[in-house]
């Protein structure tokens, strides 16, 4: 920024007074907290006070050692957590977008008749609080709900869902005979065979919910971005005779481009942070298969009053979500070059 | 109008800043005078209900008023989380309920005024529960009441599969032998939680527990806790007893209630949640099988903390009299259905009630929870353990538990 004496003088002052109130809220709301988080990372701080005394124990890098070096419960909790919450992550975000798109090009259809209707149904979920929906959901997916009841109509004996710990993948093993292999060796305290077992049957309900919940306000971007969308593109593209997979492939998808940028990234960071939903429906049962770094950091700071070792955790989490979404914006940049 | 805008917002983070810096002040060390004089006491309770919520209030009302104090009851919604904020804010309530399962946690760090050390006729107290509430010697709260695990038995069910009063199970051998009978009729026999707080039963039965009796080192890889665990083992793997969620019941009780199971091993709770729930059901309640080394079962309690930073913590400690005075006991029993924690208390109670006398005589033997800090993910560890305790070796549950404990007692 450099100073242009204008005919009205030096304009440099004005300027940062004007951006004044923003830098301070931001500052003092968000900047500020984050520095006395990353601080209290640093200590023993038992909860007792205020955290920026003297007498509260300084640990230096021992709160994150102790999730990455030491072998022992802080380890290996903060570690299934990791594995759990990329499961969670490698499903939702594909499927989520996907479905969005898809819903908006449903809904984007000029044959399609009731569109303000369709529109509402499918962006409903998104508008409705998603511990009510967690609480229905838990109904639904009851060993007696409705889930089973409909799986019981196709033949089909539906899981005991939120108490069955079985990871996906290790189910599949199962099923193709394959037993138990790599147990002895592993990494960070976690066997690969741990690593390997895919997100538990109860982590899958969750997944579902959260697709079906949020899926329609990515539908809500899509769609906007798909207005954009000039109708003579999609009649050049006819006429060069183009197929309608064709037009999606080569003409609409390079269009939406930013849009899916910014849904996946969206999608990445809420889904590293999920909370509510473990929070009202398992905490992190069965079998810690559904404990995610977000809901373990709230329980080693809230519940064993080790505030230094939580707030490492939502830092490393942080870090996790920064570093994935630059790796994001790098591989969807190459692509543009 | 807008730089007026600006202004007023400009003034406004300022009258924030302002605010906020007086809280960086404040240390560890700061007021903890005492005043005397009339007390203004806010009191925080995790209320089973509004039945507990109005007998409390109603009793610190009166209180308050036959004292010149003032006191303000207020129920938490997340008692452990809204404690912690509110230490961390060094703004602590003078008077909260207190786990007994917690109370090491909030007694290591200094949080409470281990004021029932030396306190008038605190023998009267139950001494296991005592014992709950020690923490390095220090007898830190008084217990406000206590419940106990015993056998609940749907009399229907029983008499379905032509069992009489004979058949009740008083032996690890007979347990198993009825719940064999029950199965045969098709009913599961016996609904019991996944989580250390019931199968621990089993382990003092055994003479076991998973930590030492001063709560200082973990003891759970012993023969007489793999006995302990093998034995519960047993029954799930044979079908004889189920835990609730297979049963697509949220507790053992709700199992229980609706006529899923014929046997249950809970505590005094589930008398008010199947009056509530399932008021048609008829049972009765027993004390828990004896094990190899006799009778056992598991104590549950909540005392009434006081802060360590309390201003007006004389006050605090004559409230606290008032509310665990035998008389006022047996009123909270009465409104809300708690087992007194007081000795003298307890016969009284007992003569009121009549059919929990199986609860009032596990109070006499009972184990209390884990009494040590820092304990509660490695206790949840071990609840995931139990929980796949069907398919599981229970040596590797119990030394898995020791290997954890182990660094959180010593570190």
């Amino acid at each position: 920024m450099f100073a242009r004496k204008g005919i009205r003088g030096n304009e440099q002052p004005a300027g940062w007074l004007f951006v004044a109130p923003a830098l301070i809220i931001l500052g003092l709301f968000m900047l500020l907290p984050i520095l006395m988080a990353l601080w209290v990372s640093l200590t023993r701080w038992n909860g007792q006070g205020s955290p920026f005394t003297g007498d509260v124990p300084f640990a230096g890098l021992g709160n994150y050692t102790r999730l990455f070096t030491d072998e022992g419960l802080a380890r290996q909790d903060f570690m299934t957590s990791i594995r759990n919450n990329a499961y969670y992550v490698f499903l939702v975000v594909p499927i989520q977008t996907v479905l969005a798109l898809g819903l908006a090009l449903i809904v984007n259809n000029r044959l399609l008749k009731g569109k303000g209707f369709f529109r509402t149904a499918f962006y409903f979920p998104s508008v409705t609080s998603s511990v009510a929906i967690s609480v229905v959901f838990l109904f639904m997916f009851a060993n007696g709900g409705a889930i089973n009841a409909i799986l019981s109509v196709f033949g089909i004996q539906g899981p005991q869902w939120f108490s069955d710990p079985r990871g996906l993948l290790h189910l599949l093993f199962e099923r193709l005979g394959v037993s138990p292999f790599l147990t002895d060796s592993g990494l960070f305290g976690l066997s690969w065979w741990d690593w390997l077992s895919g997100p538990s049957v109860a982590m899958c309900a969750i997944i579902s919910l959260v697709v079906w919940t949020t899926s329609g306000t990515f539908m809500v971007m899509f769609l906007a971005a798909l207005q954009n969308v000039p109708v003579q593109l999609e009649e050049a593209g006819r006429i060069d005779g183009a197929n309608r997979w064709q037009l999606l492939r080569h003409v609409i998808l390079p269009q939406l481009r930013p849009t899916t940028f910014l849904v996946i990234t969206l999608g990445l960071i809420g889904t590293w942070q999920v909370f509510d939903q473990i929070y009202v429906m398992s905490q992190g049962n069965p079998a810690k298969t559904t404990l995610t770094p977000a809901f373990l950091s709230y329980r080693t700071a809230f519940r064993d009053f080790d505030y230094g070792s939580g707030a490492a955790i939502s830092f490393v989490l942080f870090l996790i979500i920064v570093l994935l979404t630059l790796l994001q914006r790098r591989l969807t940049r190459e692509r543009d070059s | 109008m807008r730089s007026k805008l600006c202004g007023a917002a400009l003034a406004a983070v300022l009258v924030v800043t302002s605010a906020c810096g007086s809280g960086f002040d404040d240390n560890g060390s700061t007021t903890t005078q005492e005043s005397t004089g009339p007390a203004d006491l806010k009191i925080m309770i995790a209320s089973s209900g509004d039945a507990e919520t109005k007998a409390v209030t109603a009793a610190a009302t009166a209180w308050a008023s036959s004292s010149g104090n003032k006191a303000t009851i207020t129920p938490a919604q997340d008692i452990v989380q809204q404690l912690g904020q509110a230490l961390a804010g060094s703004t602590p309530p003078d008077v909260f309920y207190v786990d007994a399962a917690r109370f090491a946690d909030y007694a290591s760090v200094g949080a409470l005024e281990p004021y029932a050390q030396g306190l008038d006729g605190v023998d009267a107290f139950l001494p296991n529960l005592r014992q709950s509430f020690t923490y390095e010697d220090k007898l830190y709260c008084v217990p406000k009441d206590t419940s106990t695990l015993a056998l609940q038995i749907n009399t229907d069910l029983w008499a379905k599969a032509g069992l009489t009063d004979a058949d009740i199970p008083t032996t690890w051998e007979q347990l198993r032998s009825t719940a064999e009978k029950i199965k045969a009729k098709g009913v599961t026999p016996l609904a019991i939680g996944d989580t250390r707080d019931r199968i621990g039963a089993f382990l003092v039965q055994a003479g076991g527990y998973w930590v030492s009796a001063d709560g200082k080192q973990a003891t759970g890889d012993t023969p007489q806790n793999v006995e302990a665990l093998t034995y519960v083992q047993g029954l799930l793997k044979d079908g004889l007893a189920k835990y609730p969620k297979a049963m697509d019941a949220g507790w053992a009780g709700e199992a229980f209630g609706k006529g899923k199971a014929a046997m249950a091993i809970e505590g005094n709770w589930i008398k008010g949640a199947l009056k509530a729930d399932f008021p048609a059901i008829k049972y009765t309640v027993k004390e828990l099988p004896a094990g190899p080394k006799g009778k056992g079962t598991l104590s549950f309690t909540q005392c009434w903390g006081i802060a360590a930073k309390s201003k007006f913590k004389s006050q605090a400690v004559a409230f606290v009299q008032a509310m665990t005075g035998a008389d006022q006991q047996l009123s909270f029993s009465k409104a809300f259905g708690v087992m007194p924690s007081r000795q003298d208390a307890q016969a009284t109670y007992q003569q009121q009630n009549p059919d929990d006398a199986a609860f009032v005589a596990g109070a006499q033997y009972a184990q209390g929870p884990v009494n040590a800090p820092k304990m509660d993910s490695v206790l949840a560890d071990l609840d995931a353990g139990l929980q796949g305790l069907q398919n599981g070796n229970p040596a590797t549950v119990l030394q898995r538990f020791d290997k954890n404990a182990k660094t959180a007692l010593g570190g």
